[in-house]
């Protein structure tokens, strides 16, 4: 059974709808690249998944009994983030929050996921730093170990590699790709086409005309072949 | 030296310090939060409304005022919470249009009603809070231990979620938080905090007693729990410090604690200047 399917999906806000008659599913281990123009409706769609919105219409079904504390979430960086006076030990272990429950403090076994999740993207040189004084590459690995806190199944992305420089962002894509080898679905946003191309399974591409399907199939597309010219007018 | 050991013999001048550190402590607290979520004028605009409710409650010769304000604030509180997020009012225009007019409606109420031969007096004593906390009963103490007691447990069973809410609303949402919910808590708890604090510095300089510490200790610490800790500290020894200058040097107390706390910014921002070049 697959892990989200979106039936005849509306998302917008204020009732507005910004994309409509979506259809789409994900499947464990599924890496979906969500694609579109800047507006076209991509982070709202997220939200939508993520049941931050609610639909306009259609729905969105979750399988295999998927709940919210088996998601993690990197959603866009905010104003507030920026100078925030956090430690990001402080950050990574809030990714834990879901699971704690009603408990006031963590436990150990949360404190060690944590640890093992700062391991994992190679900040633990960082845990007692301020998040404030970290390079973009950096707080954005310390907000990728804080959503794999939370995720156990999926992984959603909010344009993961905005304002960092292209070497960052490739260390950033290919930890990504590590994180689906390992077996956690991702689900990300992008404007990079090459990278969607180089790493996702399945590409859902918003805009005037919907596209959903694998690669194979949206390199045979429309969407497809016009990139595919366009790089050779390029070389 | 002696002098202050003097004054500590008097039942009144302890009750000032107990009521003093308490509040400081619990508007230090939350403080933090407010700042870093950019609501540092919520505080000073239902500090306004409490005015305006307090207007109220003395026209109406209410035995006990907290009854009327301290319902109304929390309303408001909430209220202001609801519109930064709905944003039919921007956030900020929601609170200074709610502020003046209660400001404005308490004022004039208190000038047509008022039986009191010195109406610019009571204004004057509310706004800035001027001798009300050495007058403080019995009662009113217990009142400020209990509402206290409360406040703090609420901060230390709530700390992480607190954090993760101030820290990004969205991720905590999408993890199952019901952040909307701790929003309203917080905005209750801040209402409470402001109702409380009238007594010690009057309606008008409370924000300052909120927003300085905490401000304060982000100069020094870069991580959550410093900065809370940084923060509850400051703000605890500048009213103490506030209180016994006002009472030694005859100072007005609000103006006194408030002053302390300016001083103590300006060290931190200096020291933390200092310890950006190193």
């Amino acid at each position: 059974m697959a892990l989200i399917t979106v039936e005849n999906l509306s998302v917008g806000y204020d009732g507005k709808p910004v994309v409509e008659g979506l259809s789409f599913t994900v499947n464990e281990g599924d890496y979906l690249c969500i694609l579109g123009e800047n507006g076209s409706g991509k982070s709202t769609l997220m939200k939508t998944l993520l049941g931050l919105n609610k639909p306009l219409s259609g729905k969105v079904e979750t399988g295999n009994e998927l709940r919210h504390t088996e998601i993690g979430y990197l959603p866009q960086q905010t104003d507030v983030q920026r100078d925030f006076p956090a430690s990001v030990k402080e950050i990574v272990l809030s990714g834990c929050i879901a699971r704690s429950g009603l408990h006031p403090f963590y436990s150990k076994e949360e404190k060690s996921l944590a640890e093992e999740n700062m391991e994992k993207m190679g900040i633990t040189h960082l845990a007692k730093r301020s998040y404030r004084d970290l390079s973009g590459g950096q707080q954005q690995r310390v907000l990728l170990a804080r959503a794999l806190c939370a995720a156990r199944k999926v992984l959603l992305l909010d344009e993961p590699v905005t304002g960092l420089d292209p070497k960052v962002s490739q260390e950033m894509y290919e930890l990504i790709a590590s994180l689906n080898k390992e077996g956690l679905t991702i689900i990300m946003i992008s404007h990079d086409i090459d990278a969607a191309l180089t790493y996702a399974s399945h590409i859902l591409h918003i805009g005037e005309r919907t596209f959903f399907g694998s690669i194979k199939e949206y390199r045979k597309s429309r969407y497809g072949r016009y990139y595919a010219e366009e790089r050779k007018e390029e070389a | 030296m002696e002098r202050i050991f003097t004054y500590l013999h008097y039942p009144f001048v302890r009750y000032a310090l107990i009521v003093g550190v308490l509040i400081a402590l619990c508007s230090s607290l939350f403080g933090v939060t407010l700042v870093l979520k950019r609501f540092s004028f919520i505080g000073d605009g239902l500090s306004h409304v409490a005015f305006g409710a307090m207007a109220i409650a003395a026209v109406l010769k209410m035995s006990s005022q907290m009854i009327l304000i301290l319902p109304v604030t929390v309303i408001c509180a909430v209220l202001l919470l609801k519109t930064s997020s709905n944003a039919v009012i921007k956030g900020d225009a929601a609170i200074a249009m709610i502020s003046v007019t209660s400001l404005a409606a308490g004022y004039l109420i208190m000038n047509v009603f008022s039986t009191s031969a010195n109406v610019s007096g009571d204004v004057c004593s509310t706004l800035f809070g001027s001798t009300s906390i050495l007058t403080l009963s019995k009662t009113d103490v217990w009142l400020c231990v209990i509402m206290s007691v409360l406040v703090i447990g609420a901060f230390v069973f709530f700390y992480n979620k607190i954090f993760a809410v101030t820290f990004d609303e969205s991720f905590s949402r999408a993890a199952g938080i019901n952040a909307s919910l701790y929003n309203t808590m917080i905005a209750v708890i801040i209402a409470v905090i402001i109702v409380l604090a009238m007594n010690l510095v009057g309606s008008l300089l409370i924000s300052a007693l909120v927003i300085f510490p905490a401000l304060s200790a982000m100069r020094l610490y870069g991580d959550f729990r410093s900065v809370t800790i940084c923060s509850a500290v400051l703000s605890v020894l500048c009213a103490v410090s506030g209180i016994l200058i006002s009472i030694g040097a005859g100072t007005p107390v609000g103006s006194t604690i408030v002053a302390a706390d300016a001083a103590v910014f300006l060290i931190c921002f200096m020291i933390g200047k200092m310890k950006g070049k190193a």
